[in-house]
């Protein structure tokens, strides 16, 4: 706003100062330097203002600072292999002169992987939320939602871990198994669930993603289910709908928007992350049918190559991650407006 | 009539099941992760942990006193360079701007940068940093974990800043302190135990931070706090000791892996309690 005072508002504004300043730091100072002191503390008002306004610029410099380094890194493979990046699925970095490099297998990885994890999370999350805001007992409440905030802070590479040592054996062993003897000789599902099982696969992968951004999507679904008006919730129970009723007929419909915005910000999270999906997932560039095969992600390709790789290797993985920041940008750029509208509609 | 009845009963009993069943689910598997990071965790803790360096392949001896000094350093130099910038640019937004378009388009770009995937940093440091410096450095992944800092305290700072009352700053402004004065003298004071909180919470989320120290930091394997070469850290130790052959390292990782999330629990819980200390005040 406006940070300048009309001026005989400011010369009353001289005269506190000058008694505010006589009561405490000034006062031994003649009052001839009043003058002075005044300047020096325009000065520094002044100083303060551009300073705090350079600071928040900065934060847009920042993000035109990634996507320009970004395009720098990535702007000899955008040259050398142009739109046919997309569309191929050959990763061969090791043959000279000119590998050839498609970047379909991590792109194809990280919406697969990230759906799937969706598909796990959101109902579950859902649920939970809906647990916390209708069905729990009041004294559990803090309790659980401390819980699950605390529960998605925990770096994600712990997550990961646990999925290299832990989950991913159990899933291999006794949970893939049973979904390929189930699935077995059906026509479409037979070859998405079929195959071998295995420790590294693109489904041990997105359980552990799924896991991972479950406190997310709960926490979220949570804040936003509480902003309900409880007036709302207590006429329809008061004309006797159930617990589901209320949830499907008022709770839903009113949070919709915020609902469909928390899912989207947890969908950006899965896409872009790295830590919990690198040790288990494979790293394999070939699509294959069966989501036991392992597979990468873009940024688990990023993750196990970048430090070996030089030229047009480096380059392309640049690529990838230019296309990985543009995806996550906008599936959070449309969580944020949807939040927000959210929040206008609260605000009204 | 009582059809109708007894099947929303059903329903509704149904659909409470499965989300008593889903909590239980969620509960258990997060449950379940942290058991076993103490289990494992706790087997290899012992003083050799913080007093050795990291082990050379092979060795069965050694600990990780390298890589948490590093990672201390690393993390600090972070928060040092990335919480003023953050705070600042929230002040800019809670009380200079707070009509201005400008300052709608900063929340927003702000907001997204919160979430953005941190390798895509890790990359942008590489570039903006690794390659004109010649050589991996401590000092880039601290850089790294800057960015990453910065949308954090900027979000917590212009929150904790909107909640302090505007009568406050009038009292203040009509006394004839000058603006600068008004916001560190007497919103800062106010708001003191919010910013904080959001500086802690800021270090929390850095300090497990591993895809953007994978090629900005490096890691080192002896004791070097030299920020301009590269620094032993302990997420990219865990990183590379998970996927050894070695018995001994998959436990030191287990037991690193322990030690950043007791401390990211910490980070968490003070901030937590400061929070609630402002609530009730």
């Amino acid at each position: 706003m406006n940070n300048r005072l009309p001026s005989d508002a400011r010369e009353t504004g001289a005269q506190m100062t000058d008694f505010a300043m006589q009561a405490s730091t000034t006062r031994e100072a003649p009052v001839a330097d009043r003058a002075q002191a005044l300047k020096q503390f325009a000065l520094s008002d002044k100083t303060f203002y551009w300073l705090t306004r350079v600071s928040a610029v900065s934060v847009l410099l920042l993000l035109g600072g990634i996507i320009i380094s970004l395009t720098v890194g990535a702007w000899p493979a955008i040259q050398h292999f142009g739109l046919s990046f997309l569309t191929t699925q050959r990763w061969a970095p090791q043959i000279e002169p000119a590998p050839i490099l498609g970047g379909l297998g991590p792109i194809y990885g990280t919406l697969v992987s990230s759906i799937i994890a969706m598909l796990i999370a959101v109902p579950v999350g859902l649920g939970i939320a809906i647990f916390l805001t209708e069905l729990c007992p009041a004294w559990l409440r803090r309790p659980f939602g401390i819980a699950i905030e605390l529960l998605a802070g925990i770096p994600s590479i712990i997550y990961g871990m646990w999925g290299f040592f832990v989950l991913a054996p159990f899933l291999a062993d006794h949970f893939q198994p049973l979904l390929i003897a189930t699935f077995e000789g059906v026509p479409v599902l037979g070859a998405i669930f079929g195959g071998p099982p295995s420790y590294l696969s693109l489904f041990n992968a997105s359980v552990v993603l799924a896991i991972m951004i479950l406190p997310f999507i709960t926490a979220i679904s949570r804040d936003v289910f509480m902003t309900v008006p409880p007036v709302l919730k207590e006429s329809a129970y008061g004309i006797g709908c159930t617990t589901w009723e209320v949830v499907r007929s008022v709770v839903i419909p009113y949070t919709r928007v915020g609902v469909i915005g928390g899912v989207m910000l947890a969908l950006g999270r899965a896409l872009g992350e790295t830590m919990a999906v690198t040790f288990i997932i494979g790293n394999s560039f070939r699509i294959q049918d069966s989501i036991f095969a392992p597979g990468t992600t873009i940024s688990a390709a990023i993750a196990s190559e970048f430090a070996e790789s030089g030229g047009l290797h480096q380059s392309a993985l640049f690529f990838l991650g230019l296309l990985l920041f543009v995806l996550t940008f906008f599936v959070l750029a449309c969580a944020r407006i949807m939040l927000m509208r959210l929040e206008r509609q609260k605000g009204t | 009539m009582n059809a109708i009845y007894s099947s929303r009963k059903r329903t509704n009993l149904i659909i409470r099941a499965l989300c008593f069943g889903a909590a239980a689910f969620g509960l258990s598997f997060l449950g379940l992760i942290l058991f076993t990071l103490f289990w494992n965790g706790l087997a290899g803790l012992g003083l050799s942990v913080f007093t050795q360096m990291t082990p050379p392949p092979g060795s069965n001896s050694g600990g990780l006193a390298n890589a948490l000094a590093g990672s201390l350093v690393i993390t600090i130099i972070g928060v040092a360079i990335g919480a003023p910038l953050g705070m600042l640019a929230g002040t800019y937004l809670a009380e200079y701007g707070r009509h201005e378009k400008l300052t709608t388009v900063i929340r927003f770009i702000n907001d997204i940068l919160l979430s953005a995937p941190s390798i895509v940093i890790g990359l942008f440091v590489y570039v903006a940093i690794v390659l004109p410096m010649g050589g991996f450095s401590g000092f880039a992944g601290s850089l790294a974990l800057a960015v990453i800092v910065i949308p954090v305290v900027v979000r917590t700072t212009e929150d904790m800043l909107l909640l302090v009352p505007n009568p406050l700053r009038e009292a203040a402004a009509a006394l004839g302190m000058p603006r600068s004065l008004v916001i560190k003298r007497v919103a800062y004071r106010a708001a003191r135990a919010g910013l904080i909180t959001g500086i802690l919470l800021a270090t929390a989320r850095v300090a497990g931070e591993t895809a953007p120290l994978l090629f900005t930091a490096l890691n080192n394997q002896f004791w070097n706090l030299d920020m301009t070469g590269t620094v032993a850290n302990l997420p990219v130790t865990i990183n590379n000791f998970v996927q050894s052959p070695y018995e001994f390292w998959r436990q030191l990782a287990w037991t690193g892996a322990l030690i950043i999330t007791l401390s990211v629990l910490a980070l968490n819980i003070v901030a937590r309690v400061l929070g609630r200390e402002r609530n009730t005040q």
